[in-house]
This record gives structure tokens, C-alpha cells and sequence, in this order.
């Protein structure tokens, strides 16, 4: 049974009275004295070329301080892809410069050009307007399909708009044409995963710091992963030594995937900074968000399921188009290819996979990570066609995917999309479902909901993903330019309470009360006496962040191991304050003991002593007591799950509502179970809002019609329902020390076909004979499949 | 620029402010009350939402000259007197009705303002009257058990925390 305070306890968050009492800290709320203020211009056209710009009348207005154009900022770097794809025939990805600011073209709606700086926010944005640029509207692109095509071309230099062309796996290519020519049944699906936009509830914001006396700078700024940030603006963009520039993610309103990147923004503050020897803070409109915040999905696919009249999987073969927008932004080349082909095997023994992926330029926003990154777009696809393979089979589709599962005695399983699942057991998920979904009684509902005149479906989905990001070894082989360990210092102050310094970034996820449990199951403490300092690189050792459902799998183990290394190093010290050899003490629940005697120490004396060393073994052990640990790790891992989906469609107006949600999930151990459900309800209700509300619609001009909250539909409350999920299905991760394998993305992977399936499964039920409806599922969609089939 | 005199959280303040200064602008840079958040541009989000005369009301729909001489409560003057956290705070810890924060100052705002009104909400009433509060973390599901429970009602049935 979980004790109540460690490892298992449904801890009351401590981040959240804070939160809860208005004294939250976020970016925007942090005020430096002498702040000055940002604001952008940014391009009205999705194509363009700057011609001139005339920033003579903003210098005039009040409180302007500096006016910035791209031509500012032709010396300096663009802001780089961290992961390089090569193509089918080994060449490698085009990889257009992204400057700080646009120059000699614009190529999406919302690309910034120039920025001024001045006494207040008011008077930045008056000034911003007041500049004249002449800008040459040039045709745009927004459709994949024509960008490949022909011209126009969002960089003159790529002539075919495509950024890559990638086979995975290529050696596999000839087999899986080979096996889908001979199968006795295949199954073809056209299908959009559509496009996101992130929207986490606070706004981009930077503020940039300069003090002359040291030639420090320091950047406060909305980040999942203050190091990384760092890392790109020193090494690639500015060339500001690591050494002078500190940046903060103080608290951080959700992320999403959308602020792991770095933007144009934060290096213009900085520069700013300097120039006027004053901090300049920008701080984002939602409109300014919709329009230039990284956007998720946005693949167009086709699927095809090969397969036995019996439902035996033989092969998946999927052609996909990804739609990268006009820059690439940071983690947009791994997101359609290595976080989504390598899961194209989903949870089963399928023996042949191939999976085509071109990444297309367009002039639209660029698209990056989203809340599950890839493995949302190959569940979607997945899901779906096994779906609709089950109907033409006439097969009941649990019984085609148990059919198929990965069985518990096959673990450790390479699937056919090369990745080797360590363990699971997706039969003990779908059985969980089962009885929690209660299938039984879905003929029942169907039947009351026909009787008042709705049709009923349930939906189901079966899902994998890869999580942990990740193994610096394997990534590196696949073209990441970056390591993707994670690190802590667990520091042991002399009082015995104990600073943690993580390189993982809480924007919401919990850290400050998970990572103490762990801490203090290990030393035996009050997790209450244990802090977390994290979102700071001058307070934290380093870390690559939070996103890939990655902060407990990976920087939850450094925190593992540097504790690890804290009891190892305090046990030499008890040793010496017992007399006894250090081989004798034992530690459990918080003190030292020497085996066989009623000799003992508490932890927190062996503390006091490590930093008042009088009498102290210091020829074999420094004073001090504290450790740091960085952790790569061996594997991904692979949470799984089964989710169910009830909705209900008004056959009058095609309006589909979600009447019962249930998800089951493995995450491996769960450290706090509260903690792991919200995880999963928030992506469920971002899935749910994928699959019903949720589209990012550019118009043939390139202008986002979709781009405020009046156009834009978010899930609010009165969308969804209450969910039930349940993680009491555990299968340990294998290789990390806590056997936990990552919660933050599954509600967004699983929920999406289950919903779909549903719909599906309603009209079909109505005899309408409508096998697929694209995402999201609005009722003018339902309305018009209903009435066309 | 003209002064603008309002009791905010049970206090006399006032601020220098342009005619165009909207109230929750007002509140967050001349007042520093920085619990009032700012997550969109067309008054949708909610992330605002104070009490302006014992109404809600988002703060960025009103110019701070509006609200002269008004009774404004914000985040900030929700709590309990000796500084314990309010029923509906307490509800919202309890169940796990927050996760990064930023839209809970308005979620709390609101769900003051509703059981004022409404002292036991159903879940459908709740889920209607958090129609102007969007949340982008918890898929509303503590939400809007968290506000049932500040009711009174008895939630344990509501599937798991």
C-alpha cells in the first residue's frame, strides 16, 4: 500500500497555493526596474518581398528608443533544426536560414520584420504601426499538394518546396509492396490529421537583461527547457557565451510542445537589452500566439492495412505529407519521422511496415511538436484503418486487435517499425477497459438513446507510444544534433532539509511535489523538507527539459541516481561517526545502523556532520554533502493503453457529444496517482478537442482564418464530460530505476481515434454507410457525410 | 494620464492611467496585483475575471476609469482572513482543479461569483457557467469537481481524482 507521503501517495500539490492566492510568478509578471517595451511589426501577407521599410516616423513617436529591422541582424545566425533527416537517397534535409527577424522576404502571415522599443507597451505598439513597409505581395502556398507541384516557393533556393523525402525503414520498402500485392485483403484510409494550434493558456513572453559592469545577460522567458534555449542562442543564433547569459522559466502557463522552442523573440529582447543598457520585455497577444507559435500535426496520409480474411495483420504501408510551415522550427523534422514512423507498428505483431513521409514547405506558421509529437498522427492513422479494415471483415474490432497484440511472453519485442518495446501487456489493458467501459452495457445505451431519437457509437483504440525521450546514443545515430539525458544536484543542506536542482521544467506537470516523494521514499524524509529548484541555468546543473513525456523517465532517474550517490557518500560518513566499517551500516527509513548492534545515526546528524567536520574521515571523504548525477537512458519507454469512447449524434443537426470517456493506461509505477490522472484528463480533453472542435484554417491567400477565440474553438467545459481513467495495469519500465515510463501525452495519443471510431460507429449504426470522417468532426461534417451516404 | 482612485481587495489604491487603459492593465502594472492574468485578446478566455461591485466581470472588457470608485476583488483578496486558503481554493487544491495556474485566478473568480448565485450547481450548470473560462491543462474534469465540492455535494462518487 502506498505510504502517505512517498511513492503512491496522492500528494496535495504544493506548487498550488501560489496559484490558488494570485502570487503565481510568470514572465509577464516580473517586473525589472528601468523596463522598457517590445512590440513586433509583423507581415499581413503569407508571401512577400520587403522592398523598403520607412521607420522614420515611428523614431518621432513618444517613448521610442530603437527601432529593429532584419537588416540588423544579417551578421548574426538563424535559429537552427535540431535534428537532421536525411532522404531516401541520402541527401540531406534543406535547411533554410530562420533569422531573428525577416529580411529581403516575409513568408507566412504574422513573420516579424521589424520591432521597436519603447518607455511602455502602448507606446511600442502606436510605434510599430506607424512604420511604413512597401512589401510586394508575391502568391502563396498553403496546400502540401501544390507546394510539391511547383512554384510558388516559400525559399526561392528550394525550388520543390520539400524539405525531405524519408523512407522508414527503406530496407523494408520492397518486402511490405511485395506483401501488400499478395495479401488477400487490404484496407485503404485517406485521412488529415489536422492541424493544432498549441494555445496553453499564458501568452509567449521575454524579457532580455543586460548590465554593462559584467556583460551578463539574462533572458526571463515562457520555456519548457531553459538549458536548450540557452544552448541555441549562444551556440547558433547571438553567439553569446553560455557563461554570460542566464535564462529563467520562471513559472510557465502550459506549454504543449509549443515552448520547448526557441523563437526570434528572446534573441531580439536580448539584443535590445543590450543596445539600450535597459530590460525590454515583450509579452505575446493571443493573436500574436495563433499567429506565431508553433502549430502541431497537419499531416495529410495515406494508410493502406494489409491483412488475412482473418484479421492477421501482415502489413502497414503509409504515405504521408507533413506540412513543416515557412521555417523549420526546432524539433519539426523529428516530430513527422522518428516520433511517428517508428511507431507504425502500433501494439502488434505486424511483420511489415513502411512508412513514406515528404515534409513540405508552405508559407503557414511553422509546425512543430504538439502534445505527443508524432505518435498522435501514427495512432490516428493506425487506429482508424484497423478500424475500418474490422468492418469490411465483418470482425469485432477488440477481437481484431487482441488478435494481433504484442503477448506479454513476447517481450522484449523489436516491431516491424524497428523499435524494441521492453514490456507491456496490452490484453490486460483491453480486459481493464472491458469491465471499466462496461461494454456489456452498451446495447442498453444504444437502445435509450435510440429511443430519444439520437444514434449511439463506441469507439475504441488501442495505443503505443515512445516516451522518455530519449536515448542520446540511438538519437544520434537518427540525426539528432542534440544528447537527450537530464540531470540533477541533490544538494543536502547542513539542517538536513535539501535542495533538488532539476533540469526538468514544471509548467504544470507537478514537479515540485513528485520529485520530493521520490526523494523522500529514498532517504526516508518528509518529502515536505525537500525543494525543487528547477526553470533557472544558473541555479541548475543542466537539462534538456520537459516534453516527450520525459521529466519522472529521465530526469526523475537523476534524481534516482544523484540520491543514490548522496546515501552512498553519507553512509562513509555514518561509518566514521558508528566506528564501524562502512560494509556493516545499513540505512533504511532515514538512519544509519550498524547490522547486529543498536548502534545509529539519522540521516539528518550524518548531514549535520558533513558540514561541521570536526572529527571527520577528510583523508577519504570530502564535507559537504552533495551529488549530481546525469542520466541517459538506455531505451524509450513505452506507456500503452486502451481508451473507449461513447457519443452520442443528433441525426437532425450532426452534432456529436461525448457521453462517456474511459482510459486505461500503463505508465509503469506511478509515483502520484492524482497527479497522473490530471495528466491524462488534459489530454484527453485537448484529444477530444482534436477530434471534435479544433481545426487551423488558412485560406488559399495564406491569411489564418482561424486565429482568435472567436474562430478558434477551444473545448470549454461544457464539451466534455467526466472521464474515467484508471493506471492499475502495471508493467515496470525495465531499464530506469523507478520502472516508470511517462503520463503527460497519452490522453492526446489515445483519444482522437477512439472518438472518431465512435462517430463512425454511430452512423453506421443509423445505416448510413459512412466509413470516415476527417478531424474535427464538426456537426456540418457529420451532417454532410450522413446525407451524402 | 488621470488618477484613478478604486478599493481593491478592501483597500483604497489608485493609479495613474490613459483613457484607454483597460481595468485588468490597470490592476497588473500600476497596482502590481499580477494574479489577474491576460490569455487572449478578444475577452474569451476568462483568465481575468475579478468582482467589480459583487459582480464577475472579465477585466479586460471594462477601462480602468470604469471601474472609478468601484469595489473590486481580484485573486489576491480571496483568501481567508488569517490567510488560510478560501472553500473554493481549498476545493481546487483538494482536487487537483489546477495545474499550471494561469487560467485558475479567473476559474476561482468565477466559481465564486456562480455559488453565490447558485449554491449547489449541478455539473451540467457548472460546465454551462465556465463557458467564458477556458483551461487548456485539466480537461475541466477537477474543475468542475472541485467547484461541486466547494458546494457541499458530495463528489466521491466522480470517477477518480
Amino acid at each position: 500500500m502506498p505510504k502517505d507521503t512517498g511513492i503512491g501517495a496522492s500528494t496535495k500539490r504544493r506548487e498550488d497555493v501560489r496559484f490558488l492566492t494570485g502570487r503565481g510568478k510568470y514572465t509577464d509578471d516580473i517586473q525589472l526596474t528601468g523596463q522598457a517595451h517590445a512590440a513586433f511589426v509583423r507581415s499581413q501577407v503569407a508571401h512577400g518581398e520587403i522592398l523598403s521599410i520607412d521607420t522614420s516616423d515611428a523614431e518621432k513617436m513618444p517613448g521610442v528608443l530603437a527601432i529593429f529591422t532584419g537588416e540588423d541582424f544579417v551578421d548574426v545566425g538563424g535559429n537552427p533544426a535540431g535534428w537532421l533527416i536525411n532522404s531516401r537517397d541520402g541527401e540531406p534535409m534543406k535547411e533554410p536560414k530562420r533569422p531573428v527577424l525577416a529580411h529581403g522576404k516575409v513568408r507566412h502571415v504574422g513573420d516579424a520584420y521589424a520591432a521597436v522599443i519603447a518607455e511602455t507597451a502602448e507606446q511600442a505598439r502606436d510605434a510599430a504601426e506607424a512604420i511604413a513597409a512597401d512589401i510586394k505581395e508575391l502568391p502563396a502556398v498553403t496546400n502540401m499538394a501544390q507546394a510539391l507541384a511547383g512554384a510558388p516557393f516559400v525559399h526561392d533556393e528550394i525550388a520543390t518546396n520539400q524539405c525531405f523525402d524519408w523512407g522508414w525503414i527503406e530496407d523494408n520498402r520492397a518486402a511490405t509492396d511485395e506483401a501488400i500485392r499478395n495479401a488477400p485483403h487490404v484496407t485503404t484510409l485517406e485521412l488529415v490529421n489536422n492541424r493544432l494550434v498549441p494555445n496553453a493558456m499564458e501568452p509567449r513572453a521575454s524579457t532580455g537583461d543586460y548590465d554593462p559592469g559584467t556583460g551578463d545577460y539574462t533572458l526571463y522567458t515562457t520555456s519548457q527547457n531553459p538549458h536548450l534555449t540557452r544552448l541555441l542562442i549562444s551556440a547558433f543564433v547571438l553567439g553569446i557565451p553560455e557563461n554570460k547569459l542566464r535564462v529563467i522559466a520562471p513559472d510557465v502557463g502550459g506549454g504543449f510542445g509549443s515552448k520547448i522552442y526557441h523563437y526570434g523573440e528572446e534573441a531580439l529582447v536580448l539584443a535590445a537589452a543590450k543596445k539600450l543598457g535597459r530590460p525590454v520585455r515583450w509579452t505575446a497577444t493571443r493573436s500574436e500566439s495563433f499567429l506565431t507559435d508553433a502549430h502541431g500535426r497537419d499531416h495529410v496520409t495515406k494508410i493502406e492495412l494489409a491483412c488475412e480474411k482473418d484479421g492477421t495483420f501482415i502489413a502497414f504501408r503509409t504515405e504521408t505529407m507533413a506540412n513543416v510551415g515557412a521555417y523549420l522550427s526546432n524539433f519539426s523534422t523529428a516530430t513527422p519521422t522518428f516520433l511517428h514512423g517508428t511507431l507504425m507498428a502500433g501494439n502488434y505483431t505486424v511483420p511489415n511496415v513502411y512508412v513514406n513521409v515528404k515534409a513540405v514547405f508552405t508559407n503557414t506558421a511553422p509546425v512543430d511538436a504538439y502534445r505527443g509529437a508524432g505518435r498522435p498522427e501514427a495512432t490516428y492513422s493506425i487506429e482508424r484503418v484497423i478500424d475500418k479494415a474490422a468492418r469490411e471483415l465483418g470482425l469485432d474490432p477488440i477481437a481484431i486487435r487482441r488478435k494481433n497484440f504484442v503477448k506479454p511472453d513476447q517481450f522484449p519485442f523489436t516491431s516491424a517499425a524497428g523499435l524494441e518495446y521492453d514490456i507491456g501487456n496490452y490484453d490486460a489493458l483491453m480486459d481493464k477497459l472491458e469491465e471499466l467501459a462496461d461494454f456489456g452495457g452498451f446495447a442498453e445505451r444504444r437502445k435509450a438513446s435510440e429511443a430519444a431519437g439520437k444514434l449511439r457509437g463506441l469507439g475504441i483504440n488501442s495505443y503505443i507510444e515512445a516516451c522518455g525521450i530519449a536515448p542520446s546514443n540511438l538519437v544520434g545515430i537518427l540525426g539528432s544534433r542534440v544528447g537527450l539525458y537530464d540531470a540533477a544536484t541533490v544538494r543536502v543542506n547542513a539542517t538536513g532539509n535539501i535542495s533538488v536542482m532539476v533540469g526538468a521544467h514544471s509548467h504544470g506537470q507537478g514537479h515540485e511535489t513528485a520529485f520530493p516523494q521520490v526523494v523522500g521514499e529514498m532517504l526516508g524524509i518528509d518529502p515536505a523538507s525537500v525543494d525543487i529548484v528547477h526553470g533557472d541555468t544558473s541555479k541548475i546543473p543542466f537539462g534538456m527539459g520537459s516534453y516527450g513525456s520525459r521529466s519522472l523517465a529521465v530526469c526523475g532517474s537523476a534524481v534516482v541516481r544523484a540520491t543514490e550517490k548522496v546515501i552512498a557518500k553519507a553512509k562513509k560518513i555514518a561509518a566514521h561517526m558508528l566506528e564501524a566499517s562502512e560494509a556493516d551500516v545499513e540505512f533504511a527509513e532515514g538512519n544509519f545502523t550498524v547490522a547486529g548492534t543498536d548502534k545509529s545515526v539519522s540521516f539528518g546528524e550524518v548531514a549535520l556532520k558533513a558540514y561541521i567536520p570536526h572529527n571527520f574521515p577528510l583523508d577519504s571523504v570530502e564535507p559537504g554533502l552533495e551529488e549530481t548525477a546525469f542520466y541517459d537512458p538506455a531505451n524509450f519507454t513505452y506507456p500503452a493503453g486502451g481508451y473507449a469512447c461513447e457519443v452520442e449524434v443528433d441525426p437532425e443537426t450532426g452534432k456529436v457529444t461525448v457521453e462517456r470517456f474511459t482510459a486505461c493506461d500503463d505508465f509503469g509505477n506511478v509515483i502520484n496517482p492524482m497527479i497522473v490522472s490530471g495528466q491524462v484528463h488534459g489530454g484527453i480533453g485537448q484529444g477530444i478537442g482534436q477530434a471534435l472542435l479544433e481545426n487551423t484554417v488558412y485560406d488559399e491567400n495564406g491569411q489564418l482564418t482561424s486565429a482568435s477565440y472567436m474562430d478558434y474553438a477551444m473545448p470549454r467545459a461544457d464539451d466534455l464530460p467526466f472521464y474515467t481513467v484508471d493506471h492499475s495495469c502495471v508493467t515496470p519500465c525495465t531499464h530506469n530505476p523507478l520502472g516508470v515510463k511517462g503520463c503527460g501525452e497519452a490522453g492526446a495519443i489515445g483519444s482522437p481515434p477512439a472518438v472518431v471510431n465512435a462517430v463512425i460507429d454511430a452512423l453506421q449504426s443509423g445505416g448510413h454507410n459512412v466509413t470516415h470522417i476527417d478531424m474535427p468532426v464538426s456537426p456540418s461534417r457529420v451532417w454532410a457525410a450522413m446525407n451524402n451516404a | 494620464m488621470a488618477t484613478i482612485k478604486m478599493t481593491v481587495n478592501g483597500r483604497e489604491r489608485s493609479g495613474e492611467a490613459e483613457g484607454r487603459t483597460l481595468l485588468v492593465d490597470f490592476l497588473r502594472q500600476e497596482l502590481n496585483l499580477t494574479g489577474t492574468h491576460v490569455g487572449c485578446d478578444t475577452s474569451q478566455c476568462g483568465a481575468c475575471v475579478v468582482h467589480v461591485n459583487g459582480e464577475a466581470v472579465k477585466a479586460c472588457t471594462m477601462f480602468a476609469a470604469e471601474a472609478e470608485g468601484a469595489e473590486v476583488v481580484t485573486v489576491e483578496g480571496m483568501a481567508n482572513p488569517d490567510g488560510s486558503l478560501s472553500v473554493i481554493q481549498q476545493a481546487f487544491q483538494d482536487h487537483h482543479g489546477l495545474q499550471c495556474g494561469f487560467c485558475t485566478p479567473g476559474m476561482i473568480m468565477s466559481a465564486a461569483a456562480l455559488l453565490k448565485d447558485n449554491p449547489k450547481p449541478t455539473e451540467a450548470e457548472v460546465r454551462h457557467y465556465l463557458e467564458g473560462n477556458i483551461c487548456r491543462c485539466t480537461g475541466y474534469h477537477n474543475i468542475v469537481k472541485a467547484i461541486m465540492a466547494a458546494s457541499g455535494q458530495d463528489v466521491s462518487a466522480v470517477a477518480a481524482e
